[in-house]
């Protein structure tokens, strides 16, 4: 079993909704693909090869502010339980923990995390430089993203190409190898069955979305991850800068379509919200989704005002140590135990009951 | 991402849909997706990675002196590699297969230049190390007056080094 406590905040500083716009906003996390020039790329790197990248790599890290007291784990070392879990916690991307198809995990996967930033080893790059934060803060995250970048940099020579910029293994990723993502919670535009629109405008703009766990994930409990598309022929800051405008349009029409919402139908939306608050709450058996879906109308009902005595941190909370892994863990059981929708529900009706009225 | 269906080829169709309330995304190759119906209307975002591949793999300029010229040096990678997986082998890639690279890279990101930060790659010269010094004491007196004292603890090891 994996020790998380080892992170100074167990990896979940991210999800106190302390950060700007916590109501919709999840988190934001920003991630530059980088690769080492005195190595072939992933697809073509033999078991040593990953192994002298993870050497080099750690070494420039204990040289560094930002990483010298990082933990490490070593993904290819654990099994597939606690590589879920890393994954559930948003600590690694499916394609590290080895979750995709048939999960088979690469040799010589690592990833290194100090506070909010860390850097993944041996994903698809040589090296993901990434940084997660609480809230609408792509400023911040990118701030410090780009601090350790600078510094791992200095220490270790990237792939780089004078015309097309810094050289990833994929080209959607060459150029500046930024992706930023915006964890938004979107239920008015979902209702009001305006999120097609939205995203299809998004896409014509050169955003894309995802659902709650990134690449090739379901869209879930009505929460979507925004992100730029392209990576080449804008500075990281127009990158942003573009990203950052649309997030802030697209939490316009979510308000506006809340208040459309309460104005044209408030007895079908106050139904909703306490009748997912009514299962949360008394439910016997919750499966993950039926959770998802509940925590999302509750959260609604906590951002329009019509719950005032559930804090935003308290449903982020939920929503992480309810999946799969993170339960099993928990409560020492098999993440295919039979009884796992049982010990969800106990689990929620738990949380809610001893943190309900002591406003966070 | 691999295809929802086949979970073989990059998923180059994502389509969205909303029924009772319920949204799902459904991530499909091409080959799915025309088996599916699905081509690519309103709410289907194609990706041009996929038909860019697409289109060289049925290319008919594909003549044996065309193709043995692909052949990354370092690496060893050929194009016909880079089109069956998506990904490049090694950074000189990027230098041997850069005309139908330029190509794909203003297709997928409308541009070939690359205009953020520029990497200079490191020299260890006394200069840089004297800014670096001169850096990382300038780190230290913020972090002194901003009362980060674990942080310039670290600094003041690190300078001890160095010095
Ligand atoms: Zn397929
Ligand atoms: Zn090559």
């Amino acid at each position: 079993m994996i020790d998380l406590s080892l992170l100074a905040d167990g990896g979940v500083g991210w999800l106190d909704a302390s950060g700007p716009s916590s109501h919709l906003v999840l988190s934001t996390r920003i991630r530059l693909a980088r690769n080492l020039a005195s190595h072939v790329f992933q697809g073509r790197c033999s078991e040593t090869a990953r192994e002298e990248i993870l050497q080099v790599v750690e070494s420039a890290a204990r040289e560094s502010v930002l990483l010298r007291r990082a933990t490490r784990y070593r993904i290819d070392r654990l099994d597939r339980m606690d590589r879920q879990l890393l994954h559930e916690r948003h600590l690694v991307s499916k394609e590290l923990a080895g979750l995709e198809g048939e999960g088979r995990v690469r040799s010589g996967a690592s990833v290194l995390i100090q506070d909010r930033i860390g850097v993944m080893l041996n994903e698809e790059d040589h090296l993901r430089i990434q940084g997660l934060h609480s809230g609408f803060a792509l400023d911040q995250t990118y701030a410090e993203v780009d601090r350790l970048d600078t510094e791992l940099g200095q220490r270790l020579a990237f792939a780089f190409h004078p015309e097309f910029g810094y050289l990833t293994s994929c080209p959607t990723n060459v150029g500046t190898g930024l992706r930023a993502s915006v964890l938004i919670h979107l239920p008015g535009l979902v209702l009001t069955k305006e999120i097609s629109k939205v995203l299809q405008g998004l896409a014509q703009v050169g955003l894309t979305h995802r659902g709650l766990y990134g690449e090739g994930s379901e869209v879930v409990g009505m929460f979507f991850q925004l992100s730029n598309q392209t990576t080449l022929g804008s500075s990281e800051q127009e990158l942003l800068d573009h990203l950052g405008k649309m997030v802030r349009q697209v939490m316009d029409y979510e308000e506006q379509a809340r208040q459309v919402l309460l104005r044209d139908a408030p007895t079908v939306i106050e139904d909703k919200v306490w009748r997912a608050y009514g299962l949360l709450r008394y439910a016997r058996s919750l499966s993950f989704d039926e959770a998802m879906n509940l925590l999302s109308g509750v959260r609604l009902g906590v951002g329009v005002g019509l719950i005032t005595d559930v804090a935003m941190y308290t449903l982020n909370k939920l929503l992480i140590y309810s999946q799969p892994a993170h339960l099993a863990v928990a409560e020492g059981i098999s993440p295919d135990d039979a009884d796992l929708p049982l010990r969800r529900a106990q689990f929620v009706r738990k949380v809610l009951e001893s943190e309900v009225g002591r406003r966070g | 991402m691999s295809c929802d269906q086949c979970r073989e080829r990059e998923a180059v169709i994502h389509l969205t849909q909303i029924v009772n309330e319920q949204v799902t995304t459904l991530h499909l190759c091409e080959r799915c997706a025309a088996e599916k119906g699905v081509e690519s209307p309103g709410s289907a975002v194609k990706t041009p990675l996929g038909s860019f591949l697409a289109a060289m793999g049925k290319g008919p300029e594909q003549t044996p002196s065309a193709r043995s010229a692909d052949t990354c040096h370092r690496c060893g990678a050929t194009f016909q590699d880079f089109r069956e997986s998506g990904r490049l082998g090694c950074p000189d890639c990027y230098r041997t297969f850069e005309t139908p690279l330029r190509d794909l890279l203003r297709r997928l990101h409308g541009s070939t230049h690359h205009l953020g930060e520029r990497y200079a790659e490191r020299e260890a010269s006394a200069e840089e190390a004297r800014e670096k010094v001169a850096d990382l004491r300038e780190q230290l007196r913020l972090a002194v007056e901003t009362e980060n004292f674990e942080l310039a603890a670290e600094l003041r090891d690190r300078l001890k080094v160095m010095e």
